[in-house]
């Protein structure tokens, strides 16, 4: 079955399973692998996209339901990659090993789009469902305060 | 037919004759519910009320209806009611919040191998309709009163208990959950029975 959906501005006619994971499509598929797997049960945070502006799981968000929606990967947050977050992560040296950060990235941007100028309890409340096995929270909290930064 | 002696009259309700009236023990250990029919031996129109909502409320303070409706911001899992994880609060629309919103995970259906729940408009109650911890009584009392139940009518409330996808996931809650007793159908019976009686509150 054909799909029609827009992937980071792109239009796209994908011909799988509309029950296929997101998840899948763009990493098998579309080979968009900066989307990350990691637990497959939405519980860790790392494959993180935006669906119209919101933040979805990927590996269990069901390609039916991207149909005619835009779909946003950390390859298309921002042309250069110079979103602001971005531009924050490398000038705080965020990441460790780096698997989760694409997804807290995304998290991330769909927070202070809703929340400019998020205090430390808004991020916490915001980044919950994000896990990092390196412990990096501090500074992505760090890094979004600075990307938040007027 | 056997009959359970059942307090009806549980904690803040107002006390009343016939607070301990008898209604059917049918399938107590099964989960089914009772059907309407099964309250007709009681001769006294209010009283057969209140014990039909005591039937019904089995589904109101089942774990598949009360972890979403908590008094307070966090949804709960499980059947002890376990804090929601990863911790979610409620948001200004029992949504959540961006970027943790309820269908940032939930999907309109089931995830049989993911293991996530899920339903049309997956949320939050509103925070004037709490039943986690809460009495049939009081339940009955919050689901009556239009300034804590949405504005619904009686037969709004039958029509959102008989037919709404959200309310219906709790008969089918996938995964190992332990669904609501009973059936959807059997509920809506029972609710439009109370209905039909007075709507009165145990």
């Amino acid at each position: 079955m054909s799909v029609k959906l827009v992937v980071n501005g792109a239009p796209h006619d994908v011909d799988a399973d509309p029950d296929m994971p997101l998840l899948w499509v763009l990493r098998d598929l579309l080979k968009l692998t900066g989307t990350k797997y990691g637990c497959g049960e939405a519980l860790c945070g790392a494959c993180t996209v935006h669906l119209d502006g919101h933040a979805v799981r990927a590996c269990v968000t069901p390609l039916r339901r991207a149909a005619g929606k835009a779909v946003t990967t950390i390859e298309g947050l921002a042309p250069d990659g110079d979103h602001p977050l971005q531009k924050a992560w490398v000038e705080l040296g965020v990441p460790q090993c780096g698997f989760c950060q694409a997804g807290q990235i995304m998290s991330a941007a769909v927070l202070l789009a809703a929340n400019p100028t998020p205090t430390d309890a808004d991020i916490d409340r915001a980044m919950a469902g994000n896990l990092c096995r390196c412990g990096t929270y501090v500074r992505i909290r760090a890094a979004i305060k600075l990307a938040a930064k007027p | 037919m056997k009959y359970a002696f059942v307090l009806l009259a549980a904690c803040s309700a107002p006390a009343h004759p016939a607070a301990a009236v008898p209604i059917p023990d049918i399938a107590r250990a099964t989960d089914e519910l009772a059907a309407p029919d099964a309250f007709a031996p009681i001769a006294d129109r209010a009283t057969r009320s209140r014990a039909l909502f005591g039937e019904a409320a089995r589904v109101f303070t089942s774990p598949r209806c009360v972890n979403c409706h908590p008094a307070d911001d966090s949804p709960r899992q499980g059947d002890r009611h376990a804090l929601h994880d990863p911790p979610i609060v409620r948001g200004p629309a029992n949504h959540g919040i961006p970027p943790l919103e309820c269908a940032t995970c939930h999907q309109d259906a089931n995830l049989p191998l993911a293991r996530v729940p899920g339903a049309p408009n997956w949320s939050l109650a509103p925070s004037t309709m709490p039943w986690l911890d809460r009495t049939p009584s009081q339940i009955c009392v919050q689901l009556k009163d239009p300034a804590r139940n949405g504005g619904k009518s009686l037969a709004q409330i039958h029509d959102h208990v008989a037919h709404d996808p959200l309310v219906a996931w709790g008969w089918a809650p996938g995964k190992d959950r332990k669904p609501a007793p009973g059936s959807a159908a059997q509920l809506a019976a029972l609710v439009q029975a109370w209905i039909d009686t007075g709507a009165e509150c145990p």
